[in-house]
């Protein structure tokens, strides 16, 4: 069975109280006779017919909105109950971008004060922005479109979080309900487009549905493996009235498990102790848990006495600082990191999903260990690897657990076998797989890596030569666009809490970091946030330079201009033969005077005198700033697991050249 | 599913990685029962799940099976390595209008029936001898002319299949199938025992 399955339903308790459900029969005539209910809408169309509201009742069986019969609340219109329900459920922020399908929330909008609407420059900047927002607070983003093109605007966003487990509720302006399938202006098949592109998606054909949906989207969206929910409103209904509802606290079918089976823990506890070779990893999960698990996880670490490394998404969850981290693991992660994966004998991995940036060859990934997985996420378990030990739990939920039965089981563990382990895993640090040689004659080109250095250096206070006001104090989040920059922020940059890291992991979407920077200023108006971005990447979204502007957001936006999109440039060079085909950044804009044009400050530095001078400038201006850094247009992201490669297959970078490995033909096909 | 084989191409050396672990493995059939609750869209899910994914589907069945409405069972015949068809049951089970999901195939015994019309169309012997072999596979006669007959005949996939290859030189015409309908034997059922 299912791990859904076997868990107690906990919609029994709720049928304690048959009085509160409503008759079902009504509405049961129509449905029962039309099969397609369960294909097409047709099960709404049957409930409008009857004209009662007894769909959500009969649908709904026992549990979600029986919480509270919706009352006659006659003078509220579907927009106010919308705007009353994200008020419930503890929104302060939206960003959007109106249009003639939302006119009525907008309305709505306008007319109160609880809720903050940021108005973006394009609504794929805008989920970004929520994305942002979510990540570095832990709260849900909320995100307002109109209908059609707002819509289809913002499905990318939606996949990057849906990509990364990233709590977003969107809310999309549909056509009247009397339109929809008409092909009306600006209709989308929203429902349909967003169906693979969401944890769930809603459209309320109903007013009486409206404030559950609400409610139930942002349950669904915070909780389990969380994710983007959207809400499609037609116009006819954010107009007409509707009845306000409470949330509930449970769902029909929806019940995501969190406890471990302490029986799992058990075998884990028993083969973590028995380990001589052990290694944990952990990723995005633990980031989502909530701060509660990273220091859970720290603290685990500290008890094991184990190495740990943290995928893309997991930096933060343990303090870049501490010892007992290895730094990123994966296809530019350190070589003592896969060189570790590859020579465990016990892994245990917490929130990550074994992804192909991660693994390399999959029959050639840690062959030598045993397996145990912490996800909420049952369909992450057994996906990629077959784990031994699966626990299906909330990380943080999972690590308390562990912790609990480490200290409660008296065996020992094998102190030698982890002296030689961590005598082995010195070998490979010493190897310092992401040194690179920075010239520092004065007018040097600048290595990009050396930019990252100096940019992390600064911002924390070590080693800046003149003083530099704030800066140490600040509260730092960094965010990415993605390429190579990406990676050697991830490499350079270190991280000593969660949360404080944005970047777009699974889907990789070049655009994410400049709005993802303005959800975080959002959130955090103190605090000192970068987008490390590229110049190929930035340009994706460059118009919110203008949110930028209007909310006088001081985000600090750090181009590492090596004029081509770097890391496809890259693997054209190691892969095909240095043709390369469409790579160049041609025609590029100059950025400070694009800055300048945003009402921002535009900063250049061309040679490696120049970088402190500009970093100290970018940060002690109080705007937000362009930062146009031109580095090293031929720097390789080094090291690098080529694709098809094990993790023991890595290539160097041109510190290590005696030690090259060969590309294969078959990495070629993969991406 | 199928679509990869070493042995074809010389050049590769060892196997391409995201393909191997699961591939070498041998194939089973799984009759997958899913329920679900009854609202729009939620068959679109299930089938989006399927092809996003790249999984099969043999057969596919679903109507409501409560007296209101609420719910519907959905039944899948698929078709994957272990790991796959673990990965379908963990898939379905994400989504979050799904209640439950069973592999009856693994769980335990279970019934799987079809029902298919089969027409025939022919005259002399071949009509007679369709009637006779209809017989046989207690096929009921439910339409008839004077040169065609309409077969009504329910049970397992494969009986369904042989009827209708008996039917092919006998004038076989055309065939509408449901697909699989599935229960475990017994005492069991796709809700356990505690809802």
């Amino acid at each position: 069975m299912s791990p859904k399955a076997t868990q107690l339903p906990s919609d029994q308790a709720s049928t304690a109280s048959p009085a509160t459900q409503k008759p079902a029969t009504q509405g049961s005539v129509a449905r029962a006779s039309v099969t397609s209910a369960a294909v097409t809408s047709a099960a709404v169309t049957g409930a409008s017919a009857g004209g009662t509201p007894t769909r959500s009742a009969s649908a709904k069986g026992t549990s979600t909105a029986g919480a509270s019969a919706p009352e006659a609340d006659a003078g509220q219109s579907g927009a106010e109950v919308l705007l009353r329900a994200l008020n419930d459920q503890g929104v302060e922020v939206i960003f959007g971008y109106p249009g003639g399908a939302v006119l009525p929330i907008y309305d709505a909008l306008f007319k109160q004060n609880a809720i903050r609407h940021v108005l973006v420059r394009q609504e794929g900047g805008a989920v970004h922005a929520a994305e942002g927002y979510a990540r570095s607070t832990g709260k849900v983003g909320v995100v307002l479109v109109t209908s059609g093109p707002g819509a289809t605007n913002a499905v990318t966003g939606l996949v990057d979080a849906l990509m990364d487990s990233i709590p977003v509720v969107c809310l999309t302006g549909q056509v009247p309900t009397h339109l929809i399938g008409n092909d009306a202006f600006q209709e989308a098949d929203t429902t349909g487009i967003t169906r693979p592109a969401t944890k769930h998606n809603y459209l309320v054909k109903h007013a009486d549905d409206l404030a559950r949906v609400v409610h139930e989207a942002f349950y669904v969206a915070r909780t389990g493996r969380p994710g983007p929910v959207v809400i499609d409103l037609p116009k006819d209904i954010v107009i007409g009235k509707a009845p306000y509802v409470e949330a509930a606290t449970t769902h029909r079918s929806y019940r995501p498990q969190t406890e471990p089976d302490p029986a799992q823990i058990a075998k884990a506890i028993a083969l973590l102790k028995a380990a001589k070779r052990p290694m944990i990893y952990a990723g995005g999960g633990v980031i989502n848990a909530g701060p509660e698990a990273a220091a859970l996880l720290t603290r685990f670490v500290h008890t094991t006495g184990f190495p740990i490394t943290n995928t893309l998404m997991g930096l933060g969850a343990v303090p870049a600082s501490d010892p007992r981290f290895l730094g990123m693991l994966g296809m530019h992660g350190t070589y003592e990191a896969n060189l570790a994966m590859h020579g465990c004998d016990v892994l245990l991995a917490i929130g990550a999903r074994f992804d192909d940036r991660v693994t390399g060859r999959l029959n050639a990934f840690s062959q030598g260990s045993r397996k145990i997985h912490v996800d909420i996420d049952p369909s992450s378990i057994n996906k990629n690897v077959p784990v031994e030990v699966p626990i299906i739990a909330d990380a943080g939920r999972g690590l308390a657990a562990l912790l609990t039965a480490w200290h409660a089981d008296p065996t020992p563990v094998d102190s030698q076998a982890l002296t030689t382990w961590w005598r082995q895993i010195d070998v490979w640090r010493a190897k310092e797989s992401l040194k690179f040689t920075q010239d520092m004659q004065p007018g040097s080109i600048i290595k990009p890596q050396y930019a990252i250095q100096r940019l992390y250096e600064m911002t924390h206070g070590i080693n800046q030569g003149a003083h530099m006001p704030g800066v140490g104090k600040r509260d730092i989040f960094i965010t990415t666009e993605v390429g190579q920059h990406q990676m050697w922020a991830a490499q350079h940059f270190k991280f000593e809490q969660p949360n404080h890291w944005m970047t777009s992991g699974g889907l990789g979407t070049m655009g994410y970091g400049l709005p993802a920077a303005m959800g975080v200023q959002i959130a955090h108006p103190d605090a000192l946030v970068i987008d490390i971005a590229g110049e190929a990447s930035v340009l994706m979204n460059i118009q919110e330079m203008g949110t930028l502007s209007q909310y006088k957001l001081p985000v600090k936006v750090f181009i590492l201009n090596n004029q081509y999109m770097g890391m496809v440039r890259q693997w054209q060079e190691l892969l095909h033969g240095g043709r390369y085909s469409e790579s160049y950044s041609a025609a590029l804009p100059d950025f400070v005077k694009l800055a300048d044009a945003f009402h921002a400050k535009g900063l250049r530095a061309q040679t490696v005198d120049q970088l402190d001078d500009v970093i100290r400038e970018m940060l002690a201006c109080d705007t937000a700033v362009i930062a146009d850094i031109a580095v090293d247009p031929k720097e390789n992201c080094f090291p690098m697991i080529p694709s098809g490669a094990a993790h023991n297959e890595m290539i160097l970078g041109p510190e290590h050249e005696d030690e090259a490995v060969g590309l294969t033909d078959e990495g070629l096909v993969l991406v | 599913m199928d679509g990869f084989n070493p042995g074809h191409d010389q050049q590769v050396s060892s196997p391409v990685y995201p393909i191997l672990s699961t591939q070498d493995a041998p194939l089973r059939s799984a009759t997958i029962s899913v329920l679900v609750e009854n609202e729009a869209g939620v068959l679109a899910r299930v089938i989006g799940l399927f092809s996003g994914r790249g999984y099969n589907i043999d057969s596919l069945t679903v109507a409501p099976i409560d007296a209101d409405g609420a719910r519907s069972r959905i039944n899948v015949v698929t078709s994957g390595t272990e790991m796959v068809i673990e990965q379908i049951m963990a898939q379905l089970d994400r989504l979050v209008p799904v209640h439950r999901v069973a592999d009856l195939t693994r769980e335990g015994p279970h019934v799987a029936r079809e029902m298919a019309l089969v027409k025939v169309i022919g005259k002399g012997e071949a009509r007679v001898e369709a009637l006779r072999i209809a017989e046989t596979f207690r096929a009921r006669v439910v339409d008839t002319t004077i040169e065609s007959f309409v077969f009504e005949l329910t049970g397992a996939t494969d009986k369904l299949n042989a009827f209708i290859e008996l039917m092919r030189p006998l004038g076989l015409a055309e065939v509408s199938r449901t697909g699989v309908a599935a229960l475990a034997r017994g005492t069991r059922t796709i809700q356990g025992t505690s809802d």
